[in-house]
């Protein structure tokens, strides 16, 4: 490891951790090194399946049970890790290394208060016997409100985003040197995630506590790291401080990686993508582990593995082609030409599908006889149109009722009120066979590529159901005959029609549930989520081929996400939820690039950005629960801008622009000025 | 004259459904991958060869016939009342050599002292010589060598047959190499060096003693299999419909469905189920009683209660199944793939037979397997109180009954207990490894 600088807190050299698989030994990590110095957040960046979590999981030696650590040293300060007795072990983790982990909710034991959590970590490493003080120091250090009383609630009672300042205070509570962060904010939404990693970069810098933090978001690694390493197939393939890194990135993984992210310079073009798939790493490799997926690999790629060939001061690379000197500068190409055609055009189009005033209500019941105490108001009046060929990204943090909305479009949910037309037809009236003939219309992909296809069934019987059911295609030889176009269509080999789900990768999953989509020939899909299961490199792919399919077929989306970098790239329309209410509408350039609800202008500022830094407007709290939504304007709790009035009556909307309205008391004002 | 008993078809029929099972399974991948790791367990082999032991037994003991009675040629063929089994014909001899009473096992006189003729001429009280067992023998002093004798000769042939099993083990694992032969074969080589001197020594004695009205008590055991074998497997199929029905109709259709269904099985479940079976068996035996021309022979009667009480337990022991079920159908009908249905307008009962049944499927074979040994241990038990089986059919639960006043006698009568204990728990056993095994191989979540 170059730099070799004195204060490494920690130093992985050579690290090695095997799993044992059916399939032979699958060599999670193959030969890491690094080191994380005092007071530095360091990140490990990769796709999934690139030995990340297994390398942060082998420092602490908490691997499962298939796996074991095969050679390597991890020294941490002047103690070697790996040789330690697990008596010893025990005494480092939580010590001297904390871990946190993706998923606060199961990451803490359902029937302890919090404090009892925090406390026992505090008894346990530092013999202090009546921590009860301490707790609500931490409690008060990671940012929760009223600690007194927070200490003695249990972990359901606690949003998901409390939950993981719990687990970072339980994680702070015996001074640990070293903090490990697994993907701490992959669960959480944008704005909770803004407030965690402020609260993780402020505790970084008041105790100069080492960070080692795991992500495959580069936008989170622009925001935290000081220095980055990519991994990829068990391999680090580059070393960089952060800036080197984003400016100018060397291994052509990492130039993919940022190729690959969808931003609105790319608009009008396709997402570059990596072709094939992660290697599998049970297979013995010759040369680059890189090499097949590589544009720029030639024959000594292939035999040849690379080492890491140090650039400059502290920067490694393990690619052939830098030996001949460094790559160039990333240029953020700015792809001129359709965007603004498509930004004006939106009009254009007829209606294809309407919501007006739609509500879907769910009952909570109660006691013996089931009573209705209140309602979850998940969907409270929200109006929509989707047109012909377009997209409209349907945007809001979880909780919002955005699937719930994309549902309810499709009658997979009944509405409770309002009025949900497709095609000019009402639908909320149609029953039984109508509906059912209605449903060639509209489809949906969901975010789940493992939960979205059956695991019992082949690939032609999944593409099959829906066009039997639906009366598609006049006899079966018609139908495998158009089975075969779909998935040609979707770019998968014609011998994927006689496997199973499992046998297939989650990019491919979801291409499989695209074709099923497309098999009855819809004119409108409800995308619910579609990409953000998926790594950004397959995101990519999945991404162009909705946009191709658009460009071919004249098919309309309904885009529900919390990926604003998408809808940047792929929306035409964009309509911004909260707490069951679209509370700003308008096209993708007007809203994105002017939010004019205070809401809209926070997430907006709230995504972390790989491109340039922008100011993040902070908001407290959380989203609300939609049993009791604040009085007046739902957002008037968090809102930097609220005003007395806000609390009286929920905002009406007012129209902006021809294609905009927004709901905020702000701009009724401005309006009313600007009309007297 | 062969005679055709219900539950003989059904048994029959259940072995031709498991075929058919086994046939669908190959062409199904998935499914031939869960059985193959079912059988890639060691305990799984070893277990299934002790049940194929027991099928054995119970199938051979499902083909009855009435034989016929010796007849002057000419005249008309006559058959006796009785019926026998083709299990009946190889146990021809443990069958008809009845003694007085109680012997012990392997025992040359009886168990108790009786009044005798003295070779002097007077009388005396002492243990007379068997009809049966030991009767080649002249006195007791030869009894020891004989019976080493015998036993040693069963191990010989034991050993010759363990041999030729080895090889053809052998040549199976050459070709099947992940499945572990091994155990299969420890499995049958424990089988052959019991039965091997069982049987040298059952030619001669009585290997498991005999009984209070002195039949062998060996051959009682053998014939209990297949009433244990045959209220495992069809309650085990009553119960399956009634519970798969209603379990995924509650958990898919919920509302006012599931409000019922969870009803009526929580109001099963709270009633005593011995009081229920009790009550629903003895209405049987009136009808049976009150309708005697319904049936030819007493083996007939006796089938009858003894399906009736298949149903009945079947109808009674649902719940538990029906409950798993609603719980796992409500999780799956909100998975995705169950909505993509709904949207592209699939039809209620195909979404229920394509999607949610076959993703429910490991639920069921590992309740079906689990609940084989509950329902063994249960008709052992209703039999006991008297509101199982026919008294006259063979059944673990019989013996046990008859033999319980006999522990407070003394010295004690432990053998007819102990055998029938030793079969139970050998037959529950090898279903609850293999049950086990079955559900390790199914369960999704333990796949590595």
């Amino acid at each position: 490891m170059s730099g070799g600088s004195g204060d490494a807190v920690l130093a992985v050299a050579e690290l090695r951790t095997r799993l044992d698989a059916p399939g032979g030994a699958v060599r999670a990590v193959d030969g890491v090194d690094f080191e994380l110095r005092r007071g530095e957040c360091f990140a490990l960046v990769g796709e999934s399946g690139s030995g990340k979590s297994m390398t942060a999981l082998s420092i602490l030696r908490l691997l499962p049970e298939a796996g074991r650590i095969t050679g390597g040293r991890v020294r941490l300060g002047e103690q070697e890790l790996l040789g330690l007795p697990e008596l010893a072990m025990r005494a480092v983790r939580g010590r001297r290394v904390a871990m946190i982990f993706q998923e606060p909710a199961t990451a803490l034991n359902p029937v302890l208060t919090v404090g009892r959590q925090i406390a026992e970590v505090i008894e346990r490493h530092t013999g202090n016997r009546n921590p009860g003080k301490k707790v609500l120091e931490l409690l008060n250090a990671v940012g929760v409100p009223d600690p007194a009383r927070r200490c003695g609630e249990y972990p359901f009672q606690l949003s998901g985003g409390l939950k993981q300042r719990v687990m970072i205070a339980a994680a702070l509570a015996a001074e640990p040197e070293v903090l490990i962060a697994d993907e701490p904010t992959t669960a959480l939404d944008v704005t909770i995630q803004a407030q965690i990693l402020d609260l993780l970069a402020r505790l970084q810098a008041e105790r100069s506590m080492a960070i080692l933090l795991i992500t495959h978001d580069l936008g989170i690694v622009a925001r935290m790291a000081q220095r980055v390493a990519v991994m990829y197939a068990g391999e680090i393939v580059e070393v960089a401080a952060r800036d080197d890194f984003f400016a100018a990135p060397q291994h052509p993984y990492a130039q993919k990686l940022f190729e690959a992210l969808p931003s609105p310079q790319k608009r009008g073009a396709e997402l570059s993508v990596i072709a094939g798939q992660v290697p599998s790493l049970a297979a013995n490799f010759t040369g680059c582990r890189f090499a097949e997926r590589c544009e720029s690999a030639w024959d000594r790629c292939r035999t040849e593995a690379p080492r890491l060939i140090p650039l400059g001061a502290a920067r490694l690379v393990r690619c052939h082609l830098r030996e001949r000197g460094p790559a160039a500068a990333r240029h953020a190409v700015a792809i001129a030409g359709t965007e603004e055609v498509t930004y004006v055009a939106v009009e254009s189009e007829p209606v294809l599908a309407e919501a007006v005033e739609l509500k879907v209500h769910f009952p909570i019941r109660e006691g013996l006889f089931k009573r209705v105490v209140g309602q979850v108001r998940a969907v409270d009046g929200v109006s929509l149109t989707v047109r012909t060929g377009r997209t409209l990204a349907l945007v809001g943090e979880s909780g919002c009722g955005k699937t719930t909305v994309g549902k309810a479009l499709l009658r997979l949910l009944q509405p409770t009120g309002g009025r949900v037309a497709f095609a000019g037809r009402d639908l909320a009236s149609l029953s039984g066979a109508e509906l059912r003939a209605s449903r060639r219309g509209m489809q949906i992909i969901f975010q789940d590529p493992y939960a979205s296809l059956n695991p019992r069934m082949r690939v032609a019987e999944i593409l099959g159901e829906g066009m039997q059911s639906l009366d598609v295609g006049a006899s079966d030889q018609e139908r495998s005959r158009r089975i075969a176009t779909l998935l040609a269509q979707v770019g998968l080999p014609a011998e994927a029609l006689q496997r199973y789900p499992h046998e297939f990768s989650g990019g491919q999953r979801q291409r499989i549930a695209i074709a099923r989509a497309l098999a009855v020939e819809p004119r409108l899909i409800v995308c619910d989520e579609p990409t953000s299961a998926l790594d950004v490199s397959v995101q990519a792919q999945i991404l162009n081929l909705l946009k191709e399919l658009q460009r071919r077929l004249g098919i309309a989306y309904l885009f529900i996400t919390h990926n604003l970098s998408i809808v940047e790239y792929l929306a035409h329309e964009v309509a911004v939820m909260y707490l069951g209410r679209i509370v700003e509408r308008g096209t993708a350039a007007e809203v994105l690039e002017n939010p004019r609800h205070p809401y809209t202008a926070a997430l907006l500022s709230a995504v972390p950005m790989v491109e340039g830094k922008r100011d993040i407007i902070r908001l407290q709290g959380e989203l609300p629960s939609p049993v009791h939504p604040p009085a007046g304007c739902h957002f008037h709790p968090r809102c930097p801008e609220a005003m007395p009035e806000c609390r009286l009556a929920y905002p009406e909307p007012v129209r902006l622009s021809r294609t905009r309205t927004v709901s905020c008391l702000l701009y009724r004002a401005s309006k009313v000025a600007s009309s007297s | 004259m062969p005679v055709i008993l219900a539950t003989d078809v059904l048994v029959w029929l259940l072995v031709l459904a498991a075929a058919g099972y086994g046939l669908y399974c190959r062409r199904q991948p998935h499914l031939a991958a869960a059985w193959q790791r079912v059988f890639r367990s060691p305990a799984a082999m070893a277990s299934s060869v002790a049940l194929v032991f027991f099928l054995g037994v119970a199938l051979l003991d499902s083909l009855h016939y009435r034989p016929a009675l010796d007849t002057r040629p000419g005249e008309q063929k006559a058959y006796g009342t009785e019926v026998r089994s083709v299990l009946d014909l190889p146990l021809a001899d443990l069958r008809g050599n009845t003694e007085k009473t109680y012997s012990a096992p392997l025992a040359m006189v009886s168990y108790a002292k009786e009044q005798v003729e003295l070779p002097n001429g007077k009388m005396g009280r002492e243990f007379p010589r068997l009809r049966f067992g030991g009767s080649h023998l002249k006195d007791a002093s030869e009894w020891a060598g004989d019976v080493t004798r015998r036993v040693l000769a069963g191990f010989a042939a034991s050993v010759l047959l363990f041999i030729m099993a080895a090889l053809v083990i052998r040549r199976l694992g050459k070709r099947r190499p992940e499945i572990p032969w091994n155990a299969a074969l420890a499995a049958v080589g424990g089988l052959l060096f019991v039965t091997g001197p069982a049987v040298a020594l059952s030619l001669c004695y009585h290997v498991l003693g005999t009984d209070k009205v002195g039949q062998d008590v060996l051959y009682l055991a053998l014939k209990s299999v297949r009433t244990s074998v045959v209220i495992g497997t069809l309650t085990t199929i009553v119960l399956l419909p009634v519970g798969i029905a209603l379990g995924i109709m509650a958990g898919y259709f919920r509302g006012w469905v599931d409000d019922v269904i969870q009803y009526v099985y929580t109001t099963l479940n709270s009633i005593p189920g011995v009081l229920l079976i009790a009550a629903s068996v003895l209405m049987v035996q009136v009808y049976v009683d009150t309708h005697p021309d319904l049936f030819q022979t007493a083996a007939q009667r006796a089938d009858f209660r003894l399906l009736m009480l298949c149903i009945i337990m079947g109808l009674t022991s649902w719940t538990g199944l029906t409950r798993v079920l609603r719980g796992e159908t409500l999780k799956l009908s909100q998975l995705e793939y169950v909505q993509a249905a709904h949207a592209f307008g699939v039809r209620q009962p195909r979404i229920l037979a394509r999607h949610i049944l076959p993703n429910v499927a490991h639920i069921v074979i590992i309740t079906l397997a689990l609940d084989f040994s509950g329902f063994v241990l249960a008709e052992a038990v209703l039999s006991y109180i008297g509101v199982g089986v026919d008294p006259s059919t063979n059944s673990f639960g019989t013996i046990i009954n008859a033999a319980r006043l006999e522990m407070s006698r003394e010295p004690v009568v432990w053998w007819t207990l102990a055998t029938a204990f030793t079969f139970m728990f050998v037959l529950v056993l090898a279903a609850n490894l293999f049950a086990d095994a079955a559900r390790d191989g199914f369960d999704p979540r333990v796949r590595v």
